[in-house]
């Protein structure tokens, strides 16, 4: 090794500090200036010595939206994909969504995986039923959505054509990413949702037009 | 073709004559076509004779041809000697406005699900079969899907614009 190559070496040693190998990610550090650690907010509120006072739908809606309780409803694919985003790498749970239930008494998010057929539509729609109010539902995926590629005589041509659907996550099947993505859009509708909003007229509606009492 | 097939030929050839309408063997497979009327007395025969023995029933299913004036459906029966591991097949053709065919559950208790599925698909009316009804497709279906005037898509859809699907 000449006197250069090992100056060289010794000064990149130094630089990415130890045993660290030369990608990217080590030689340039990361900007995180502009891009703050996320964590629950404190909803509005006022402050004094020893106690914090807010309005109760702010506080049950921190309350619901950080310990949303999923119902995974798999049929096919979409499913594996749900399983890669309960797994370590992608973690459902940093969001308050681990305990994965699998009695739709107990859950507050249905999530629709998968193709539903027309001979499974009433049995997707009694686990509906059997679902406590308040009540989202989450169909995920092309199939969920639209009977995607199935566009047969057999299959469900979304299952919105049996109840009713608060987010749909585009993708055939959806990246974990996309499925984290549309549970943070059903925490946005929880944290915001009114009281009021299921004894409502409008909400009855919907589900009157469900045919659902 | 086989000596073996050669018997068999001859064996249904002397039982039931010219009511055997044609003899095909496409792609190695002996293939035979009879009066609809004489399909269970054929499939006794293929059962009972000791040198058919065609005891296993491995399909049955149908066929839609809207172009064959007065036989447009098929019904296909695929037999397995498994002793002597030798396959037949056996087409009858019954006329779409009045689809009525003998069943096989009598012979074959497996044919029981096998002529429900080609009911709810095709719309055979099996005679004396113990409980037609639907086996796949939901209960309200009230057409039979694989029938060709029927499209593949979803009629009940509204949303789909047919420009964008090239229609």
């Amino acid at each position: 090794m000449s006197a250069e190559t090992l100056q060289a070496f010794v000064v990149f040693y130094n630089k990415s500090k130890y045993m660290a190998r030369p990608v990217r990610f080590n030689l340039i550090e990361k900007d995180t200036s502009d891009r703050g650690i996320n964590q629950v907010m404190m909803p509005e509120g006022h402050i004094g010595e020893g106690f914090f006072a807010t309005s109760l739908d702010k506080v049950v809606g921190l309350a619901r939206k950080n310990s949303m309780w999923p119902l995974p409803f798999a049929t096919s694919c979409c499913g594996i994909e749900f399983m890669a985003t309960m797994g370590s790498h992608y973690d459902l749970s940093r969001f308050g969504s681990e305990r994965v239930g699998f009695s739709p008494r107990q859950c507050d998010l249905l999530m629709v995986m998968g193709t539903i057929a027309k001979k499974m539509a009433p049995v997707l729609r009694q686990v509906y039923l059997q679902m406590a109010e308040p009540r989202w539902v989450m169909a995920v995926g092309a199939c969920a959505s639209s009977g995607g590629i199935f566009d047969t005589y057999s299959v469900l041509q979304g299952i919105d054509q049996v109840i009713p659907v608060d987010v749909y996550v585009p993708g055939c099947p959806p990246r974990p990413e996309a499925i984290i993505d549309g549970v943070l859009k059903i925490q946005d509708l929880v944290q915001d949702e009114s009281l009021r909003r299921r004894n409502g007229d409008q909400y009855k509606a919907l589900l009157e037009g469900y045919g659902i009492q | 073709m086989s000596t073996h097939y050669d018997t068999i030929r001859e064996i249904l050839s002397r039982q039931f004559g010219d009511r055997i309408l044609a003899w095909e063997f496409p792609y190695g497979m002996l293939s035979f076509t009879i009066q609809p009327e004489f399909n269970l007395k054929a499939l006794t025969l293929l059962y009972d004779d000791p040198d058919l023995g065609f005891q296993f029933l491995t399909d049955i299913t149908g066929v839609h041809y809207p172009e064959r004036e007065g036989q447009e459906l098929a019904v296909v029966y695929h037999l397995h000697n498994l002793a002597k591991n030798v396959r037949i097949r056996m087409k009858i053709y019954v006329p779409v406005a009045k689809p009525d065919v003998y069943t096989a559950t009598g012979l074959f208790s497996g044919a029981n699900w096998m002529e429900r599925e080609t009911y709810d698909f095709f719309g055979i009316n099996f005679i004396g079969h113990p409980d037609l009804r639907r086996v796949l497709n939901v209960d309200e279906m009230d057409y039979f899907p694989l029938r060709k005037e029927f499209p593949l898509e979803d009629q009940t859809r509204i949303d789909k614009d047919d420009e964008m699907f090239g229609r």
